[in-house]
Formats: structure tokens, sequence, C-alpha cells
């Protein structure tokens, strides 16, 4: 078994809004990233993916707030951590972050040289420009960008150079987690498909040791990740390999997410995709029961008397129904015949 | 064989130019197309491609630097203000950004209302006003008694893009032209307003021409598509042709980089 890389134990996080209401963004989550696996993270917008990311970074200002949980990156706990000293000692090294709009990330007014030169020395204040230098150029190589592009400003590079200039700027200081929220998501599909190959070369190259990537493209997603969870109103509803998620998911809000997927491919004109009706609760006052019972083709009065627990079936995967996994399994096929 | 379909849209030699001396931008570079009656076409292309811009020209946004457009087999004349009023009683348009969409001191009632003024409904009385607008709200699945006194950015983007389509089903045009309408809301959402916007096809048999970057969904909407890159046509014809067996080269390049999930995606081409 290889070395596990993030481990994270039913973290819990809240926003607390301007009228002093409580919104659980992020609910009992659990999950383990191990050295070379890339996690990714799904769900409809709005479903705490984002807050996820930044809680794991333990970047808690207000109105974010850390509640309960733990948070071990490579066997050092981090929850509860004062954001300043998360900021000096984690971020960067430990964790780092790709943003989702990488085009308003970078300082317009200064050089990318200068932008990467702060973010080192932030960190380690001695070393010398030479070694950045160094670094920089490294860094650019694997990324497949041009070494002047160090001695431009952000203006003068494209949307897709941007972006990955972006990337070496999180991924100098070797962090051992990177967790890309929505990488590619303003970019078209060349240049996404040059980004993904960069992030694999970084992780063959250990500039990276595991990935966790975050976005609502599932094709892309099941491409790029080893597992894959499914989030809803900041809950895990799914758990599983890619592959296992994609085209056999248990729970009636991935089988929903997975019936919408768009792909050029022979067969797509044959299949009606299925849209999920209905929109996810308000998570200032969540439902008693199972969050997703309003919307459910297959509710029962008894999801919505109590919260349901994430079920684990083995072999890592798991899910949160009240219904066994053949029961879910024979409603899928009944339903798959009406539709014939 | 002659073709028995009527055209409905057609351009010939279409250019628009930017700029001038070395600043001149081509952006749209003599394209020709024929689009049907009732047909669904897609217009795809990578950003920068001039999709947008030939979206603009058809609508009678900016103005046309060489060649013609021919509106239901006329020339399109739209030099006055009064004239280009009444093309676009016969061609709408849904956008990508549904925030901007709307005149933010307007009501959601007065943006219904407008449409129904806008088609000849003005004078009506306002019970059939009241029915037709809640008509229209039920067909996109939105309630018209809770709109009623919301102002636009009270609404979530889906539902704004639904209170178009709604809006839409109110002007009853000829064309459509639907630029980017799905990029900005997630994978969930995008089936819901697509099965609307087929099923509006339906209901008023229009033409729709559907902008966008995503050959996916291009491909499951269409009837026939456009590729467009640099500003021209490099491939045309049915969809299933177009997509499954491309034949020039930038076709070939954009569908293999799309992501797939029964094919293998080769990584190694970039």
């Amino acid at each position: 078994m290889s070395r596990v890389m993030l481990e994270v134990k039913d973290l819990t996080t809240k926003y607390i809004t301007r009228f002093q209401e409580d919104v659980y963004a992020v609910d009992h989550v659990s999950l383990k990233v191990e050295e070379g696996k890339t996690l990714g993270i799904s769900g409809e917008s709005g479903c705490g993916k984002s807050t996820l990311a930044l809680s794991l970074m333990g970047y808690y200002f207000a109105p974010l707030h850390y509640m309960s949980g733990e948070i071990i990156i490579d066997g050092r706990n981090i929850s509860g951590m004062d954001p300043d000293d998360v900021r000096k000692s984690i971020l960067g090294t430990e964790i780092s972050y790709i943003p989702q709009s990488a085009m308003n990330a970078l300082n317009p007014t200064q050089k990318i040289i200068h932008f990467i030169e702060d973010v080192i020395q932030a960190h380690d204040p001695y070393q010398t420009k030479k070694e950045i230098d160094e670094l920089a150029t490294g860094c650019c190589d694997v990324l497949g960008l041009p070494a002047e592009v160090l001695q431009k400003y952000p203006v003068e590079l494209s949307g897709g150079m941007k972006q990955r200039t972006v990337i070496a700027v999180s991924v100098i200081l070797f962090p051992k987690v990177l967790i890309a929220d929505e990488p590619t998501s303003a970019l078209d599909v060349t240049s996404q498909k040059m980004v993904i190959k960069m992030l694999r070369n970084l992780m063959e190259k250990g500039y990276i040791k595991s990935m966790i990537f975050i976005t609502h493209e599932l094709p892309l997603l099941y491409n790029v990740t080893d597992d894959i969870m499914v989030m809803y109103a900041g809950q895990i509803v799914e758990k599983g390999t890619a592959k296992e998620a994609v085209f056999d998911p248990l729970h009636p809000y991935s089988k929903g997410l997975m019936g919408s997927i768009i792909v050029p491919e022979k067969g797509l004109r044959d299949v009606k995709l299925t849209a999920i009706p209905g929109v996810p609760p308000n998570l200032k006052k969540p439902p008693a029961g199972c969050q997703f019972a309003e919307r459910c083709k297959f509710v029962r009065p008894e999801c919505k008397a109590a919260s349901v627990p994430l079920r684990d079936v083995g072999y890592g995967r798991a899910y949160r129904c009240i219904l066994s996994e053949k029961e879910l399994r024979d409603a899928y096929l009944r339903e798959a015949k009406k539709d014939a | 064989m002659p073709d028995e379909r009527k055209i409905c849209l057609s351009g010939s030699g279409l250019t628009r130019v930017f700029g001038f001396g070395r600043q001149k931008t081509v952006a749209v570079d003599h394209v020709d197309f024929n689009f049907y009656e009732g047909e669904l076409v897609s217009i795809v292309g990578e950003s920068g491609s001039g999709k947008t811009t030939l979206a603009k020209m058809l609508l009678g946004l900016i103005s046309i630097t060489e060649g013609d457009i021919y509106f239901q087999g006329k020339k399109r004349d739209i030099r006055t203000h009064k004239k280009k009023k009444e093309y676009w009683k016969s061609v709408q348009a849904i956008f990508q950004d549904p925030y901007s969409s709307y005149n933010i001191f307007n009501k959601i009632d007065a943006v219904l209302l407008d449409c129904i003024n806008m088609r000849g409904g003005r004078k009506l009385p306002c019970e059939k006003k009241v029915e037709l607008m809640a008509e229209a709200c039920g067909f996109v699945n939105l309630k018209f008694e809770e709109l009623t006194n919301k102002y636009p950015f009270e609404l979530s983007g889906g539902q704004m893009q639904r209170l178009m389509i709604a809006r839409i089903f109110l002007l009853n045009p000829k064309i459509l032209l639907a630029d980017e309408p799905t990029s900005m809301i997630d994978a969930c959402s995008r089936a819901t307003i697509l099965d609307m916007l087929m099923q509006l096809r339906k209901e008023i048999g229009m033409t729709v021409v559907f902008i966008t970057h995503d050959i996916g969904l291009a491909y499951y909407v269409s009837d026939s598509v456009y590729i467009m890159e640099h500003g021209k046509f490099v491939e045309s014809g049915s969809a299933d042709e177009v997509i499954l067996h491309p034949k020039e080269a930038y076709t070939q390049r954009l569908i293999s980089d799309v992501p797939k999930i029964y094919e293998e995606w080769d990584l190694s081409t970039v």
C-alpha cells in the first residue's frame, strides 16, 4: 500500500451568513488520496465543491468557519490551525491550489518572474535570484512554456498560457497535494487537452505527489482521475473508481448526472438525456432526511424521516441511500425498460 | 437531386472586417451558407473563430463589410430602424450570459409584456395578456405568480435562461439564434434547457441556429453542422457525416481533442 498523502476525517465546515444563519457547505466529508493518485470531485454548481477545496487548504476566513473533523497531510494534522499560520507554512509547500479563473489570478502590473520570486521568497527568504530563475525555467520546461514567458506581463499571454503559468506558480514549491478547481472551464478543447497533459507530466516528473481535480464536466473527469466522488448539498453521495462511478452509478443522483453526459460519439443521438427535476435544497433550512429526497424518483416515506448514513459497500465503494445495492439496480432496470 | 426544402436564411460572400491598415482583422471571411426552414443548424468553432460576429451580423446588430444576407428568398433590408424592428419580429436570439440579457430596471412581467406588445397584442384585454404570460411560464416550468413582482437578478442562472425561452415562446419567431445558450449552466440543468428548446422548436416549427463550442452538444441537437475556423467554414454537412466521419484535418483534430468516455482519449497528439 502506498503512502497516504491526504486524509480527511469527518470534516464539517459552515458559512455564517449576514443574518447569523448557519449554512453547512461541507457536511461530514471523509476522503483519502494516495501517492500518485488523482481524486475527482463532481456535482452541480452550489453543491460545495469549491468550499471543500478551500476547507482542505485550511483557508478559514470569514464567513467560512471550521467546525469539526481532521485534515492530515502526509502525517501532519493541520485541522484547527490559525489561517495565517497555514498560509505561511502549509500553502504552497504541502497543499497548493489552482484557482478557477486563472485570468484574474495574476497581477497585471508584475512580470511573471517577479510573481514567482515573491511566492518563493515568502517561504524561503534566503534563496538567491539565480536559484529561483533555474527553478522557474525548469518548471516552465515541464509545462511546455518557453522561458521568455517569465519576462512577460500577464496581458501578453494567451488564455491557455496564462492558465499554465498559474499552474507553474502553484507547483513551484513541490506541493504534496495539488487542488485543481475547474482549471479548464474557461479554455477551448485544444488548450484543455494541453493543460491536462501538462498536469500528467508534472505528476510523472515528481513536482506534485497527488492531485484533487474538481469539475462538473464528467467526460473530462473520467479521463483524468482514478477515483470519483460525487457531492450533493455538501455531502458525499457516491464514491468509487472512475469507471464504476461513470458506468455503474448507485446513487439516484449520480445516476441522473451520468444520464446528462454529452460526448460526440456514436450512439449519442439515440439516447435521451435525462434531466433531474427540481432544484437542490436550501441549505439554510436543510431537510431532515435524505437531502435528495425531494427530487428522487424512488423516494419512500422513510427517506424523509432521518438522515441517511454513507453506506460502505467494500472495495472502496460507498453511497448514501437507504435502498440496498440490489434494490437500486432493479429500480434502474425497471426504469430503463419503461423508457424503451 | 434538387433540394425541395425551402431556404429560410442564406448568405453569400459574407465578410466582416474590424480595424484597417496593419490592424486589420478579418473576423468572418467570405462565408456562404443556406439554412433551410425548420432545420436545426449548429455552427461550431473554437473561441475567436468568428461565431459570435457571424451571429451579430445575422441579427443585424453590426454592419456587413461585404456580401449579402437573403431572408426568405429576398435580400434583407434593414436600412431604417422601422424595418429593423420588423426584421426582429421574425429573427430572435438567446445569448450566452443570461444575467446581462435583461434590462435590470424592468420587472419580469414587464419583460414578458414587452414580448406580447411586440407581437401586436397591445390591444388585447388585460386578462388575456396575463393568461398568455402564465402559459409561457408554464411551458418552461416556472410559476408566473411567484415571478411577477421580481427583478431578473433575483432569479438563478438556470431560471433566467428558462425565462429567455418563455420570451421566445411568446415572440414566436421564424428563426432563433442561440449563441452558446447552455455554456454558463452546469451539465444537469443543461439537459432541461435543451429539452425545452427542442420542444419549443417542435411546437412553433422555427429554424434554430445553434452556436456552440461544444461538439458533443452540437452533435446531439443538430441536423446539420458547420465547422468554423478563423472566419471560414471548413466543413459542413449533416451531423452524422461531419462529427462521426470528418474529412478535414482541422475537424478531425477538434473532435479528437474532446474527452470521450467510450473511446480512448489520446493525450500524445497535442
